[in-house]
């Protein structure tokens, strides 16, 4: 580690700086522009998920001898990107980051000739869908006990269960199912596209209407030993994985407020009632100050957990706290932002609506978004 | 490169502020809560020790010269890259740990007053070293002047070479325990913020009352007085800054913004103060909820947790989180970067915060936080005041959301 890094520093690197203003740029042209037509059609406009190849998300993690550009694993720089496409749009952003959620997670737990097998076919000039499926349809869902169930067979495993929101889970090539091992730990497994018994219904939710979200039935679907991640020392680490997730969300989340906060920061400032702008009165400033404040709060929260993991310390406290702040003050910016613009607000010309509906999965999605 | 660990140096000042909190305060902030007024012998060591300076000042500068404990941390972090971790840093840290000792003790130590910050930004070098080092409470607020401190009435007059003031003034903290006191005057009242400055004036300076000690809610152990100036005669060059009252409306802003700028510097330490006792209210209830089997350890989903769980990861939420704006207000200000917004985020965002969790530490607890016998109670009487002075919460709001806004204070009153 540099000398430099040994200071609280919040100054961004010259690669990062460059890297979000492309982020930044895209974001704006790509994803903001569709992204009310893609939540009135339910789907993701033909088109979009190639060309986010060009931002190489998939490829920078991918080891050169795999075909990627293999940049060390990055946490933070993961976030920053997040941010800035998560202020496009949360959801398109969501599915544009889900196969390198997929790559995080195998390069993070999975052995050499694994990373060999499931990256090859990510470092791709097209783009190559692969996903996580982690949640499960219960109101008390657990993600440290997951109910789906892998059981030792004389050919590997057999996987039982049933899973919800697994992003892109129809045209993913891979599917990294988390179960519980019979008698032993929770581990990931990769199931392959069209495999017997797995069955995907797309499934519609209060947001993220743009984007796949599939609910996965697995009926004794078979994989072989060498498809559960890792093997011996290096077995699937749980709680590094909900950690990763939650913060790649949160960091999604940190993007679409910072676009609720510049959308009422000019409606308040033009629209007038009494007279005047409603920014001049208090009751609407306040709001918008709380929504700057706790932002930053928010912010600086991912910040310091993300550059805690990329720097190899224990992060789980710190990714937890960002996690139960971003769940309450992202939803507490959704649903201000509705209603300072008021009835307004509740109308889908708006896109304040949208970002309400789509904020209140921060505090729901688990396993997605791995930085 | 971004990193919000604490460096090397501010690492050992947080392990070192921590233990004196522990080892010096702690057992006898009990004590100076009953006993309120009285003399506190053991703060006089506890000041030498930490060399005395306005945490909220160029602390730096001060206390290079001093060679006590606190500076051998300071100069090294950052003195040879281009970012520093310097004084402001070093005080939210500093800060926020001698207030999770004790928070009314903290603002009783000695040599430490809103004054010296004062001093420290304003006062020309002559000045500096004319005051020494000083222990200078801040005279602001008047019976009838609350939060706008624009509409100050006590007024400075010129008399051969001599100010001449006259007023009262209420709510200075260590008013009684400091030696010198900063006091904000007019001019002229017709010419409004401009004609505003302030003024050294020295304790026992005739004229100059101390009218009374407030008996208040919490930080006991800090005093806070009433004095009132009678014909009070100090030196024509006690005045910090200059005795120019500018005669543009431009320029006025601008003097009297001068004069606020101190608070960019004292509010990310009063928001470390929120952050200090909301942190020592988290450690507190843990410790006695963790002896009847409550344990903490970052794992379930919130709601799977118990509501004890959820509530302590809720308040650690947000005092993290706080800290982090106090950080960060402290950097900019380290890496001289405008920071008023910043000072004003984390001292709504710690005043609030800090007031929450150590509300809730005491009903986590139940009898055992309400009770006397334990500490919670008294740190949910302290936390109170830190979301009100240096600014209150709507204050706070108030600056933060003119910044964003982009409104005068004409437009967003």
């Amino acid at each position: 580690m540099s000398e430099q890094a040994a200071l609280f520093d919040l100054t961004l690197t010259e690669e990062q700086r460059i890297t979000r203003e492309s982020m930044q740029r895209f974001a704006e042209s790509e994803l903001k522009s569709i992204s009310r037509e893609s939540d009135e059609n339910g789907s993701t406009p033909e088109g979009f998920l190639d060309k986010t190849v060009e931002l190489g998300l998939s490829l920078i993690p991918i080891p050169e001898a795999l075909g990627g550009a293999g940049m060390p694993r990055s946490p933070i720089s993961n976030a920053l990107n997040a941010e800035d496409l998560g202020k496009g749009d949360f959801s398109l952003a969501l599915a544009a980051v889900t196969p390198l959620a997929f790559i995080n997670t195998v390069i993070d737990n999975g052995t050499e000739a694994q990373q060999e097998k499931y990256l090859s076919p990510l470092a791709s000039e097209s783009f190559v869908a692969a996903t996580i499926a982690f949640m499960e349809p219960k109101a008390t869902f657990e993600p440290t006990e997951p109910e789906t169930k892998a059981e030792k067979s004389s050919k590997g495993y057999v996987l039982n269960g049933v899973k919800t929101n697994v992003v892109l889970a129809s045209t993913a090539e891979y599917i990294l199912v988390i179960a519980q091992e019979t008698g032993g730990n929770v581990e990931a497994f990769i199931v392959e596209k069209g495999a017997n018994g797995l069955s995907i219904e797309s499934k519609k939710n209060m947001g993220l209407r743009p984007i796949e979200t599939c609910t996965v039935t697995l009926e004794n679907v078979e994989v072989a030993a060498n498809a559960k991640l890792g093997e011996g020392e290096k077995s699937f680490n749980l709680d590094k994985f909900i950690a990763l997730s939650r913060l790649g969300t949160c960091a999604l989340s940190l993007g679409t407020c910072e676009a609720v906060l510049e959308y009422v920061t000019e409606y308040a400032n033009e629209r007038i009632a009494f007279g005047e702008p409603i920014a001049y009165r208090q009751s609407v400033a306040f709001m918008i100050a709380n929504m700057a404040i706790e932002l930053e709060g928010m912010r600086l929260m991912v910040w310091k957990a993300a550059s805690r993991a990329e720097q190899g310390m224990d992060f789980y406290r710190d990714a937890y706290l960002a996690h139960v702040l971003c769940a309450e003050k992202t939803m507490e910016i959704g649903t201000n932002g509705v209603q300072i613009l008021g009835g307004h607000g509740f109308i889908r010309e708006h896109p304040v609506e949208l970002w309400y509906r789509n904020l209140r999965a921060v505090g729901i999605l688990e396993g997605c978004a791995s930085i | 490169m971004i990193n919000l660990e604490l460096s090397e140096g501010l690492k050992n000042m947080d392990q070192l502020t921590r233990g004196l909190a522990q080892g010096m305060l702690r057992p006898i902030s009990r004590k100076y809560d009953i006993q309120e007024h009285d003399d506190i012998p053991e703060m006089e060591q506890l000041g030498g020790l930490m060399g005395g300076g306005a945490p909220g000042g160029s602390k730096k500068e001060s206390d290079s010269e001093s060679g006590d404990v606190m500076s051998s941390f300071l100069s090294e972090d950052g003195s040879s890259n281009e970012i520093k971790n310097g004084g402001q840093m070093t005080a939210v840290v500093t800060v926020s740990n001698i207030a999770w000792g004790c928070c009314g003790l903290m603002l009783a130590l000695p040599g430490v007053g809103l004054g010296n910050a004062a001093i420290q930004s304003v006062a020309t070098p002559e000045q500096k070293e004319r005051f020494g080092r000083v222990y200078a409470g801040m005279a602001i607020t008047e019976p009838s002047t609350g939060s706008d401190s624009s509409a100050v009435s006590t007024t400075a007059t010129l008399d051969g070479d001599e100010w001449v003031l006259n007023g009262e003034k209420i709510f200075v903290t260590a008013g009684h325990r400091c030696n010198t006191v900063v006091v904000w005057a007019t001019l002229d009242k017709s010419k409004g913020k401009a004609a505003i400055k302030s003024f050294v004036v020295p304790k026992g300076t005739p004229g100059m009352e101390l009218v009374r000690l407030e008996k208040k809610m919490g930080i006991r152990a800090s005093d806070t007085a009433a004095f009132s100036f009678n014909n009070c005669r100090i030196p024509k060059d006690n005045i910090l800054g200059s005795a120019e009252v500018a005669d543009t409306e431009e320029a006025r802003k601008k003097a009297f913004g001068g004069v606020m700028q101190t608070f960019d510097n004292t509010r990310p330490m009063v928001a470390a103060m929120a952050i200090g006792v909301g942190q020592a209210s988290i450690d507190m209830s843990k410790d006695m909820l963790s002896k009847e089997g409550v344990s903490f350890d970052y794992k379930k989903r919130l709601y799977n947790c118990s509501a004890a769980q959820a509530e302590m990861y809720r308040m650690e939420a947000d005092i993290e989180s706080a800290r982090l704006l106090a950080l960060k207000a402290g950097w900019m200000a380290d890496n001289k970067m405008p920071n008023s917004k910043e000072a004003s985020m984390s001292k709504a965002k710690a005043g609030r915060s800090g007031s929450h969790a150590s509300l809730k530490a005491v009903e986590l607890c139940q009898s055992l936080g309400y009770s006397v016998d334990n500490l919670l109670e008294k740190f949910a009487r302290d936390s109170k005041i830190l979301d009100i002075f240096e600014g209150t919460q709507q204050i706070q709001q108030l600056i933060v959301a003119r910044n964003v806004l982009g409104l005068s204070s004409k437009e967003l009153k």
